[in-house]
């Protein structure tokens, strides 16, 4: 195993003796006091106690202090422990989404990114796909990319129940051994590929924005926001297969579908054991309010405290009708009660990544920006110019939004009609 | 009825910023609280506890010692007791072995009913704790609640869907992650504020706990942070200023591109 467990040596210089359990130490006789390490820590782990650097039970053993110390005063030491036998894993697949009989477009997005990621592994791409009387769908996957689909059709997989889709995910896995598989970072996909990562034993990245494979390597590097978005980190999973990351809707692009493109359909057995569910499927009830779903949505205009209160809510709808636009809130709009928290974008709210946002009355706190700052183009309305939203706008107009609103639907109606 | 809510003590991540010259966070003066998700968990266990008329609610958390503050918030609602997970050993855990500390603690506790946690926490934003215990003590699960009703030994659950929600009957023994939706946490009252000053807290380490020490911290990990930087800025875009007869046709300009499809 000691080939798995040189590529298991982090990117940082580590002891490299064997041990059975990490540990992290300050030398003492080189810590020269500077304080690199403090403000390098990120949990606020290690503090100057007498001119020597401590380290405190908070610590993560993260080892950024160790990259940052220029003393080489501060020593990791990482325990390796055999890994699984990395080169059984091979193929990238993605976890399809379905419900009701209807694909979801991150799963296409999934391929988009998964062809490109096998054909740099040299390595085939498969879909998996769960449900009832699916088997139509099937070739869809293929047209968008994937060599291979495993499908297992099923009654009781008729809707989304996490023991059983869990289990299914994890035999399956388990049976053919890739070393990547993607899945939507969906409700569904959120709510169920954890479980499976924790029932086959492996690393799970959430909400990855990058995925790529390390040069001359098989890793896969899994980038990532983290603190509300400020803060971007890159993940690997060296010891544990499949390596496994949630992508969020409209982070990757789908491949435009090739109906000449064939592969192969695996219909799976699966023991009838694994389909049973204690948990029991009432009904779905439809919210009719939100007639567009706005992380799915192209278009967005969402409205903020700026607005002054629910009675002005329809410059929003306005706009949004005048353009094809869904819309949408910020937290303060919803937390005053002038619209429902399904239309809420923000890190505690939905993200969206649109080719439009417009952004009116909403100064911008980190918190939303991390629900939004994906869009192609993002417009802001505000009175205020030091409003931090005129930030990570593409265009914005500082001025009134019960002014500039009207105007621009009317202007944009006018011109939707040419 | 036995109710366990779990709580991530957190960073308040509207305050974190990034140094751009040295790549590290600032967190002077950042204070810690409650994940926000959480406190609608703690609120739901109350209600549940109200609603069944008996049983207790317990709060668990795994973290350094500090995290002692957020228990006692958590007692100052109405809590019963809590519970710290906190040993050298769990340092570096990933949701991996967070998970099998969190499941091996709630082992610990002996027969539970309903589990509780938010539905992710703001620093981390994996949402992958909730179903991973869940996966490890071999219970049902349901994310992302959004209203619970308590009928004898089962539960009616709302799961917030994209575009809806499903009704979902659930037997316990069962995990639920909620949203914020499911209710409006309550503010301590006085008298708990003193109760839980002086309660005290069952710190339990990994030689209290029925585990293995390879699959503790970051030796049981199995993902690893390869690095750390700062997010690119986008670029400073236009900003029209003074009239709006002047400023509306300008951005009317820019926008029609985009709104036909014309741009890259």
């Amino acid at each position: 195993m000691t080939c798995s467990a040189s590529r298991a040596a982090g990117p940082r210089s580590t002891d490299s003796g064997e041990y059975r359990v990490s540990s992290i130490e300050v030398v003492q006789d080189r810590c020269v006091g500077c304080g690199l390490c403090v403000s390098a820590c990120l949990y606020d782990a290690i503090e100057m106690v007498d001119g020597l650097a401590v380290i405190n039970d908070n610590c993560t053993l993260c080892g950024a202090c160790v990259d940052a110390c220029k003393f080489d005063a501060i020593v990791l030491r990482q325990a390796q422990h055999d890994a699984v036998s990395l080169d059984e894993y091979r193929g990238v697949w993605v976890v399809a989404e379905q419900r009701n009989g209807e694909l979801n477009d991150v799963s296409f997005e999934l391929l988009g990114k998964g062809r490109e990621l096998a054909d740099e592994l040299e390595t085939e791409l498969s879909a998996v796909l769960l449900g009832s009387s699916i088997a139509g769908m099937a070739d869809e996957l293929i047209h968008r990319g994937a060599d291979r689909v495993h499908v297992v059709d099923d009654p009781a997989l008729l809707n989304f129940l996490d023991e059983p889709y869990a289990n299914v995910v994890a035999e399956l896995i388990t049976r053919h051994k890739p070393e990547i598989v993607l899945t939507g970072a969906t409700v569904l996909g959120r709510s169920l590929i954890p479980r499976v990562a924790v029932q086959v034993k492996t690393g799970l990245t959430a909400d990855c924005t990058g995925l790529a494979i390390e040069d001359g390597g098989r890793q896969l590097l899994q980038t990532r926001p983290a603190f509300g978005g400020n803060i971007m980190a890159t993940i690997i999973c060296p010891n544990h297969r499949p390596q496994m990351s949630t992508v969020r809707h409209k982070v990757m692009s789908a491949l435009d579908a090739d109906t000449s493109r064939t592969g192969e359909v695996v219909d799976e057995t699966i023991d009838p054991g694994l389909l049973t569910s204690r948990v029991e499927f009432v009904e779905f009830v439809k919210d009719l309010t939100q007639t567009v779903n706005i992380a799915d949505a192209d278009v967005i205009v969402s409205g903020g405290r700026g607005l002054g209160g629910p009675e002005n809510f329809h410059l929003i709808e306005e706009l949004a009708g005048a353009i094809g636009g869904a819309v949408g809130a910020s937290r303060a709009a919803v937390d005053a009660g002038w619209i429902q928290y399904s239309h809420q974008v923000g890190q505690t709210g939905k993200t969206v990544q649109p080719k439009l946002y417009i952004a009116c009355g909403i100064s911008g706190a980190v918190q939303h920006l991390a629900g939004m700052q994906s869009a192609k183009v993002i417009v802001a309305i505000n009175k205020d110019p030091d409003a931090p939203i005129f930030k990570v706008a593409t265009f914005g107009i500082v001025g009134d939004v019960f002014e500039v609103l009207p105007a621009l639907t009317r202007a944009l109606k006018g011109s939707a009609a040419e | 009825m036995r109710i366990v809510v779990l709580i991530k003590q957190v960073p308040d991540t509207t305050e974190v910023r990034i140094d751009r010259e040295t790549n590290t966070l600032i967190r002077e003066g950042v204070p810690s609280i409650v994940n926000p998700f959480d406190m609608y968990a703690l609120e739901e266990g109350l209600r549940m506890r109200e609603a069944a008329g008996e049983g207790t609610v317990t709060v668990m958390s795994m973290g350094p010692p500090q995290v002692e503050v957020a228990l006692r918030e958590a007692l100052s609602l109405g809590v019963d007791d809590a519970v710290l997970l906190s040993d050298r050993a769990f340092a570096g855990s990933d949701t991996w072995s967070t998970s099998y500390t969190l499941a091996a603690g709630i082992r610990r506790l002996g027969e539970v009913d309903v589990i509780l946690c938010g539905k992710q926490a703001i620093d981390g934003d994996t949402a992958q704790v909730g179903p991973g215990v869940a996966r490890l003590l071999g219970i049902p699960q349901v994310a992302y609640v959004k209203a619970l009703t308590l009928e004898g030994a089962t539960c009616t659950a709302e799961r917030m869907m994209e575009d809806g929600h499903d009704v979902l009957r659930v037997p316990l023994p069962a995990l639920f992650t909620v949203v914020k939706d499911i209710n409006e946490p309550r503010l301590p009252s006085l008298k708990g504020k003193m109760k839980a000053k002086k309660a005290q807290i069952t710190v339990w380490g990994a030689a209290d706990l029925d585990v293995d020490p390879v699959e503790l911290g970051l030796d049981g990990s199995p993902t690893r942070v390869m690095k750390i930087f700062a997010p690119e800025l986008k670029a400073g875009g236009v900003v029209f200023e003074g009239e709006t007869s002047e400023t509306v046709p300008r951005l009317v300009e820019e926008l029609l591109p985009v709104l036909r499809g014309e741009t890259q």
